[in-house]
């Protein structure tokens, strides 16, 4: 049986992409770039809550991760739509 | 059961690994497009590889004997299917955005897909005439 330090580890690890995105959104000349960044910490996070539920043995987060990575593709897709200039 | 917990932490070097570099990715490439690949690509790779190895912990505990080790790989399956159907999805609606906003690609010299909508409209017209 894997013990519950590993995932709180790989945890720790996942924080440099999260920051390296962020630093991205601040810093990215145009829209789209931020757009990226955004994508990209959605889904470390989505990762994130997966760990966090196998790590404290409760199912309900990882329910909670299905419902925000449907959410976040849907609002990802809105904001691609208004950046085309398009009729919705 | 320790060649599985080798396996898991195995899946979880490479995960954070691939996760990691698509950060990296997303800081170091000159453009949108080339950004979108790391930042998307890279991030879909290390969480299937992050999730089939929480899979393979949901299994490790329902063979143990605890059933709430079932739901947990069940949902995490879930979850997977979830991120592989939405993340390319995403990512061509945000490069299709991007170029029709008028972004250019890096050192981009000739934009061949520019003239692709104003091409098809003319030889349309030439056609009805």
């Amino acid at each position: 049986m894997i013990d519950s330090t590993y995932l709180y580890v790989v945890l720790l690890f996942l924080f440099i992409p999260v920051i390296l995105a962020i630093i991205r959104i601040i810093k990215g000349p145009t829209a789209p770039d931020r757009v990226v960044g955004l994508d990209t910490v959605n889904t470390i996070v989505i990762v994130g809550m997966v760990l966090f539920g196998a790590a404290l043995r409760e199912v309900i987060y990882i329910d909670v991760a299905i419902v925000y990575a449907l959410l976040s593709f849907i609002s990802t897709l809105f904001i691609a739509k208004y950046l085309e200039g398009g009729e919705f | 059961m320790e060649y599985l917990d080798i396996l898991i932490i195995i899946y979880f070097v490479i995960g954070v690994f691939f996760n990691v570099l698509g950060g990296v990715g997303l800081i170091r490439f000159p453009d949108v497009y080339t950004r979108l690949h790391a930042g998307t690509k890279c991030t879909t790779f290390g969480s299937i590889f992050l999730t089939l190895a929480v899979i393979f912990i949901g299994l490790e505990i329902w063979s143990n004997g605890d059933v709430n080790g079932s739901v947990l790989a069940f949902h995490t399956g879930a979850a997977l299917v979830a991120i592989l159907l939405t993340n390319p999805t995403g990512a061509h609606a945000i490069a299709r955005a991007a170029h029709r906003s008028g972004v250019k690609p890096f050192g981009a010299v000739v934009d061949d897909l520019e003239k692709t909508p104003a091409k098809a409209k003319s030889s349309k017209k030439e056609a009805e005439k």
